[in-house]
């Protein structure tokens, strides 16, 4: 097939001819078609089936709010569904798919669903799907999903690429039409930084499907011209591609940029989409106008389509949908199609203008008075049905029908910021309101001047007042000018089914039935009907049903109410908002400095924060994770382990206030704390719950080193900067992070000290004496590297952390494993980690989950009363202090084989398991290797005092209730005689 | 949004992390004869203002400084951006 309805003229490339396929029949186009004129040009006028009723579909519009004509673009994993055929640009081998219908286009088997109409009506499925509620999941919803109006997905992962970027500007210019060139001229000649962005792939806006003059050039000459001379200047950005997608706060649009949709290939690197965050000092919306329809008996045929679209298919895209045509309109621009599809010569069979006033013509009928009350035509339009004034119906033969109810402007980008458009009676439309978002202005179409000419003045004004230019405007071309009224006139009377909005298929009946029903404000009625909520957002169809709730409620529009508007102007696929922040790059990834060592000896890692930690170290022979972790825990606290712990957080403390400061930010006293020792702090929150827990380290009178747990490394920086600059402004004390500047280790067993005096330069004295349990200070290893050692433990054991500047993090971590083979050294991991804290009954994040006091820990003693630390005050608040407040304790299974399952509620031994008896629940829990025996650490009720009672350990989603016996916490070293040793 | 950070010139909101009122700056007295009512207030009741607020963000992805901004909860206008640390000794806060 080829081009039968191709027209002379246009502004397309006659010189390349493209193939593409439709629903696997191939076609040909030219450069500058879009996928609609493409399809129109080959005759292919029934483009989908309806979202409700599987009603053969075409194309309403020529632009990107159209409603109909959506498809699903190119195939594998590059399939895009719900695509509007509209603003797809024609590339060669594009492929293109109709959607929701089966088997095919032409007979699709769900059209019954047209035939049960009267049971389908607004709220169907409220009222038909709500009993019994489990059917919904499992029957209902399955079912309105496949039958429901959509595009599928390919299932696969998009291969493109997304980005982000962004721009900034003394003008953005929204919009390329009349207007928005004339204002990018005005502004640019007067050597503003400007950016004007257009939707469109040719600037121009209506420009460039109208066949007027400006001054001495057609409308797309002029426009042509503008954009050369934008071209040139190097302060003018001219975005075409381009959707502003959303006002934001104080002078920031999104948009988006659609670099490679109409590429057959990405180049190798180049996104497919951008999204731009733009900020300006201004900006100017000349997003022009939409025509409305008017709804009428079985307006939904392909063929009938807006009287400007197919102007526009026809001047712009030479195209006619079918050889003979008629318009329907209320107003005097339908009768511009006319004129032009005339002067085309295309057969008007008639003009049916609903005023009795309507202009007259030589060229062909019009039909005063006069309503379109019926359409035939299965597959597409043949005949269309006129009421005369006199009361006689006439038949008019025509394949396709041009229906003008007016123009509303694009107001959508005025409402981003709550701003309400308000109702223009000479426009019969809503133009935009006086709150705008800030530093927005309105000119053309937009804010209600329809005439060319005065979107070319208001375009000029408008940039320069927002840009406070003294200089003379620009010289204004002469213009189409005439004065535009619209009188409404919304849906013709007595017809059964009238559609509002196609997208979603709401007819005027719906909305009548929303009224009947009660659901009246503009907020119900969308809701109950869906009018306006399909991915058009009711461009073409939220003011007729509107109009139509006014009518039947007695009241004007504007009492009705005001829809307003959301971003994105347009659908965005989510790809673009995620940008490159996908997969590996959703969020940085942090490695220790020892990081490849870890991978060497083939460590399994584990995404805590950002962070990779090496979770255990398998052996060739260990089949599973249990072999390693219970190997790596037995050998450390047989000899030596050593332990990755950078990721703590470490914030250096100094000044002369370091003491005072940390006296406040932690719940016990530091203000003693000698030059040379460590000690563990409880920093609580200002409500009396803990927050963190860790280690400050003296090292000068004004120098500390505090340490974090890792998942709270920065939010205890920022709680410590809000203390010094918000509570405490006059400390003498700087903070700043040290997290990546020094890689720690953590050395613990018997064989600790022996394996690090290896190491530690010998001026250093390690010995139990000379550094005992909690000492610290500056050393040097290897021969003059400089390094901190904390006598600290986590595990329990003979301990000691030893950082080095993460540069020598690496050489230390092999420095130890060689020198560590006397011992059988082994490293550890998170998991080895963990195990060990919960035998020595140390608290971790588990238990400092948000919820827990230092009661709740057993170290409500810690808590010091003599001084202002931050949380202390409401710490001693009643209800956290009950003589039943929760209690760390250990839980170990009567029987060792039984597991205790973190999660699991603890019930008293008899009596009903239910929320009402809960005496508490299991934080943590692990195998331990040394105690042979699943052993849990938990919070229960007044737990201190319970020690030896036997529990029921309840999970009853997992169906699991097993005795256990309530301990102490501290199930390895309870008198704490090795860490000392 | 844009905030106009005293030092650092106009940076966008991304960079900044939100606390919450400024009155959080207004800590009470630890040692006072109400300081638990005190404290209560000061850790649970706000006002929720339908325009005008000051609040506190925290410039993380920056200088660190915490700043209060006047913020219009209804515009989301900024008509003030002060650094904490300023307002905190206006209010009296020391040591």
């Amino acid at each position: 097939m080829t081009q039968t309805n191709r027209l002379s003229g246009g502004q397309i490339d006659r010189n390349t001819t493209l193939n593409f396929r439709f629903d696997n029949h191939s076609y040909t186009a030219h450069p500058g078609d879009t996928l609609a004129s493409a399809l129109l040009a080959n005759d292919v006028r029934l483009i989908g089936r309806s979202f409700k009723y599987h009603r053969p579909r075409g194309l309403l519009t020529a632009g990107s709010e159209e409603p109909n004509g959506i498809v699903e673009l190119r195939t594998g994993s590059r399939k895009e569904p719900n695509t509007r055929a509209t603003t797809a640009e024609i590339f060669d081998g594009l492929e293109a798919h109709s959607q929701n219908r089966w088997p095919n286009l032409k007979f699709d088997a769900l059209a019954v669903n047209d035939l049960f109409s009267n049971f389908l009506s607004a709220g169907f499925y409220y009222k038909t799907f709500m009993w019994p509620a489990a059917f919904w999941e499992k029957l209902y919803e399955p079912i309105i999903r496949r039958a429901a109006g959509l595009g599928s997905l390919s299932m696969e992962a998009d291969p493109d690429e997304y980005d982000k970027g962004f721009r900034h500007c003394d003008l953005l210019i929204i919009g390329a039409g009349p207007a928005g060139l004339m204002a990018a001229l005005t502004a640019g000649r007067a050597g503003a930084d400007v950016i004007l962005a257009d939707e469109d792939f040719t600037p121009g806006g209506r420009l460039n499907s109208e066949t007027y003059a400006l001054g001495d050039h057609s409308a797309p000459a002029w426009a042509a011209q503008a954009v050369a001379e934008l071209t040139s200047m190097p302060n003018v950005r001219l975005m075409t591609r381009t959707t502003v997608i959303g006002a934001f706060d104080h002078g920031i649009y999104g948009a988006v940029e659609r670099t490679g949709d109409h590429l057959p290939t990405l180049p190798a690197g180049k996104p497919r989409q951008i999204l731009w965050r733009i900020y300006s000092q201004k900006a100017l919306l000349c997003a022009g106008a939409t025509e409305r329809p008017i709804a009428f008996e079985n307006n939904d045929r392909p063929g009938i389509m807006m009287a400007s679209a197919l102007r526009t298919y026809a001047n712009r895209f030479a195209v006619i949908a079918a050889p003979r045509v008629a318009v329907f309109t209320n107003n005097d621009d339908g009768h511009r199609t006319a004129v032009d599809l005339h002067a085309k010569g295309i057969k008007v069979a008639a003009v049916i203008d609903v005023r009795d006033d309507a202009p007259s013509s030589y060229d062909y009928e019009v039909l005063k008075g006069a309503q379109v009350v019926d359409t035939k035509g299965r597959h597409g339009l043949t005949f269309v049905e006129v009421a005369m004034p006199g009361g006689e119906t006439r038949t008019l033969e025509c394949g396709a029908l041009g229906v003008s109810g007016g123009w509303n402007p694009n107001v959508h980008l005025t409402c981003h910021q709550r701003g309400r458009p308000i109702w223009n009676e000479a426009l019969a439309a809503f133009v935009p309101g006086a709150d705008l978002p800030v530093g927005l202005t309105v000119a053309g179409a937009a804010n209600g001047v329809m005439s060319t000419y005065g979107a070319l003045q208001s375009g000029a004004e408008g940039a320069a007042k927002a840009l406070d230019l003294t200089s003379a405007l620009p010289d204004l071309p002469d213009a189409e000018d005439a004065p535009v009224t619209q009188t409404p006139f919304w849906y013709v009377q007595g017809c059964k089914r009238a559609w509002l909005d196609q997208q979603n298929d709401v007819t005027v009946k719906d909305v009548k039935l929303s009224y009947q029903e009660g659901f009246r404000s503009v907020e119900h009625l969308k809701r109950y009907t869906t009018l306006g909520m399909a991915t058009d957002q009711g461009k073409t169809s939220n003011i007729g049903g509107l109009a139509i709730m006014a009518e039947v409620a007695g009241k004007s529009i504007p009492e009705t109410g005001t829809t307003i508007f959301r971003p994105p102007y347009t659908p965005v696929p989510i790809a673009t908002f995620a940008g490159r922040m996908k997969g590996q790059e959703f969020h940085p990834t942090r490695l220790t400095p020892s990081h490849h060592w870890a991978k060497e000896r083939g460590a399994v890692f584990v995404e805590v924060g950002n962070w990779l930690r090496a979770q255990w170290f398998p052996l060739p022979d260990e089949t599973h994770w249990r072999q390693s972790v219970d190997r790596e825990v037995r050998q450390t606290r047989a000899s030596v382990g050593v332990c990755d712990c950078t990721t703590l957080g470490k914030i250096d403390v100094q000044g002369t206030d370091a003491a005072a400061f940390l006296n406040r930010i932690y719940a016990n006293g530091f203000a003693k704390l000698a030059v040379g020792k460590t000690r563990y702090g409880l920093m609580l929150r200002e409500d009396g719950i803990v927050m963190d827990d860790g280690t400050a380290a003296r090292l000068a009178d004004d120098h500390f080193v505090v340490t974090t747990t890792t998942a709270n490394a920065v939010s205890v920086y920022r709680h410590m900067e809000f203390t010094r600059q918000c509570l405490f402004p006059d400390m003498d004390v700087q903070l700043i992070s040290t997290t990546d500047v020094w890689a720690q280790y953590a050395v613990a067993g018997p064989n600790s000290r022996k394996l690090l005096q290896k190491i530690v330069d010998p001026e250093f004295d390690i010995s139990n004496e000379a550094f005992p349990f909690m000492a610290c200070g500056n050393i040097t290893v290897c021969q003059g590297l400089r390094a901190r050692l904390f006598r600290i433990s986590f595990s329990g054991e003979l301990a000691y952390e030893i950082a080095v500047p993460s540069r020598y993090g690496d050489a230390l971590m092999r420095r130890l494993m060689d020198m560590g083979e006397e011992f059988d050294v082994v490293p550890y991991g998170t998991e080895a980690l963990g195990v060990m804290r919960i035998e020595k009954g140390h608290a971790a994040g588990n238990e400092l989950n948000g919820t827990t006091t230092a009661l709740n820990l057993g170290m409500a003693k810690m808590v010091s009363k003599k001084k202002d630390g931050i949380g202390s005050t409401l710490s001693e608040r009643a209800a956290l202090n009950e003589p039943d407040a929760l209690a760390l304790v250990g839980i170990k299974p009567l029987e060792p084989e039984k597991k205790v399952t973190a999660g699991g509620h603890l019930m008293n031994i008899d009596g009903p398991v239910d929320t009402a008896h809960d005496q508490g629940y299991v934080t943590s829990a692990v195998y331990s290797p040394i105690l042979n025996s699943s052993i849990g650490l938990g919070l229960m009720k007044n737990g201190h005092a319970r020690m030896g009672e036997r529990m029921r350990l309840v999970s009853p989603l997992t169906d699991l209730t097993i005795e256990v016996e309530i301990v102490s916490a501290h199930f390895v070293d309870p008198k704490g005689e090795r860490l000392r040793a | 949004m844009i905030i106009d950070h005293p030092m650092l010139g106009p940076r966008d909101a991304s960079e900044f992390t939100y606390l919450g009122d400024a009155s959080l700056i207004d800590r009470p007295d630890w040692q006072a004869d109400d300081a638990a009512e005190a404290f209560y207030e000061y850790g649970y009741l706000r006002d929720n203002p339908a325009g005008e607020h000051q609040e506190l963000w925290y410039h993380e992805a920056g200088d660190r400084s915490w700043l209060v901004v006047t913020r219009n909860t209804l515009t989301h206008e900024i008509s003030k951006v002060e650094l904490a640390r300023d307002v905190a000794r206006a209010r009296g806060r020391s040591k």
